[in-house]
């Protein structure tokens, strides 16, 4: 890693610098488009006290779920549990912070920390317990709530299917999800994707994240676990 | 005879218009696709980042790149595209989505609904659907009308933390369709069998019945 040239060989220097009570946002809707590398290499550490931003944590076991089981994050900031029992059981135990977000808000939070916007307006949760605490604001007759952008994470951890040496990055279908605002946020933004291509063969045109955003990129293997492995009948 | 799951899907369908772009949520509002009327061409937008969502693919086609909100695989029509979460929610909270369809544990005659948690008991988080609720202008909630003990659901005021106010506009439930109009529920039609003593006993909310409801129509 040198210069513009942000490919790194090893998830110990993808990782390099990580510790304890930082802030990680992780990319992935579910298990699809999840950096499972750098999750796993997060989970080889004892690095503790996280504080993790990610629409979800994994299911049991897998994906963010390997640093619930290792009572690794102290708090967690996502929109869904959905089905992952452990999540359940340390959000209603008070084990772990939780703190649920509409999915939409969590969104737009990591994408104005990325464009430098501290705050914005949405009619997202207005008269929920969302709002609680929160400045309320009437604009054309509609109520909306005042929400804050995320501090830059410590770490942003994103999968993306193709990069090249400057960190220009295309993702696939929907792995795309939270990765490209993720992308944006980090003050070490970490890639981990499929597949580094040479300068020019990603056409100027298509990239999604321009190499601006991104520190260092790595190449992975992954699994893709499915959730719901639904077929035609 | 109460609706089933597939049954209050195809009422709702009924509420689809040529040229409609649709979100869906988990549950019974995903099987609303099944029962999209030929001849029209509706879009069904999935918030984890996909507009023009296909049926489910075959199994030589599984693509675990490809899912939708409710994480199952899925495929994509010719003229769909992809894009992030935050674009996602643009549409969303832009208000460019024209019906959404979700489920709900409770709604009441203020037009909220709550649908993401049980405290201490149950929690599954709200998801997308606190953004659908506050950006769709056109809401429909699938859900059964009482519980498994025969408590009302439809209530004058929601219990559990609410995922939206003032929002809801239409309900179609195993037993009843109904409208809300200025903070009252009517009743439009009933389902087959299932009489208008039974729907009235079954809702705590205010209820409006004038005159003949008719059965719905399978």
């Amino acid at each position: 890693m040198s210069g513009l040239n942000k490919v790194v060989n090893s998830y110990d220097e993808a990782l390099a610098g990580i510790s304890n009570d930082m802030t990680l946002m992780v990319g992935g809707f579910g298990l699809c488009g999840i950096p499972e590398g750098l999750i796993q290499k997060v989970a080889d550490t004892e690095v503790k006290g996280l504080t993790c931003i990610s629409n979800n944590a994994g299911v049991d076991g897998f994906g963010l779920g390997k640093l619930l089981e290792k009572r690794q994050i102290k708090t967690m900031i996502g929109s869904y549990v959905g089905e992952n029992k452990l999540f359940e059981q340390l959000f209603l135990s008070g084990e772990m912070e939780v703190i649920l977000t509409p999915q939409g808000t969590l969104a737009e939070k990591i994408r104005a920390a990325g464009a430098g916007i501290p705050a914005f307006y949405t009619a997202t949760g207005f008269g929920t317990e969302v709002a609680k605490g929160k400045e309320t604001k009437e604009y054309n007759g509609k109520n909306y709530i005042l929400e804050e952008a995320f501090p830059k994470a410590d770490f942003a951890l994103v999968k993306a299917w193709k990069a090249d040496r400057y960190g220009n990055l295309i993702f696939k279908k929907t792995a795309a999800n939270f990765n490209p605002m993720i992308a944006t946020a980090g003050k070490i933004t970490v890639v981990e994707v499929e597949e580094i291509v040479e300068p020019g063969e990603l056409d100027p045109n298509y990239i999604h994240t321009p190499g601006i955003y991104v520190d260092r990129v790595i190449v992975g293997k992954f699994e893709k676990r499915i959730e719901q492995r639904t077929v035609k009948q | 005879m109460s609706l089933t799951k597939e049954q209050i899907a195809q009422v709702i369908a009924r509420e689809l218009q040529d040229g409609y772009y649709v979100n869906l949520g988990i549950g019974i509002p995903t099987l609303v696709a099944n029962y999209v009327p030929e001849n029209m061409e509706i879009m069904l937008q999935s918030e984890n980042g996909l507009l023009g969502m296909g049926e489910f693919p075959t199994e030589e086609n599984i693509d675990a790149d490809l899912i939708n909100a409710g994480k199952q695989t899925v495929t994509v029509l010719d003229g769909g595209s992809f894009f992030s979460s935050a674009e996602s929610f643009a549409m969303i909270r832009g208000g460019h989505v024209d019906l959404t369809v979700l489920g709900a544990f409770e709604i009441d005659q203020s037009g909220n609904i709550a649908s993401y948690m049980i405290p201490g008991k149950l929690v599954k988080g709200m998801g997308g659907a606190m953004d659908l609720v506050a950006g769709a202008d056109n809401i429909i909630v699938a859900m059964t009308h009482a519980n498994k003990h025969g408590v009302s659901k439809i209530l004058k005021e929601c219990t559990l933390p609410l995922t939206g106010v003032n929002c809801v506009k239409k309900v179609v439930t195993d037993l009843a369709v109904m409208e809300l109009i200025d903070g009252k529920f009517h009743l439009l039609e009933r389902a087959p069998g299932v009489s208008v003593e039974e729907i009235q006993e079954k809702t705590q909310a205010e209820l409006v019945i004038s005159g003949e409801v008719s059965e719905i129509k399978i």
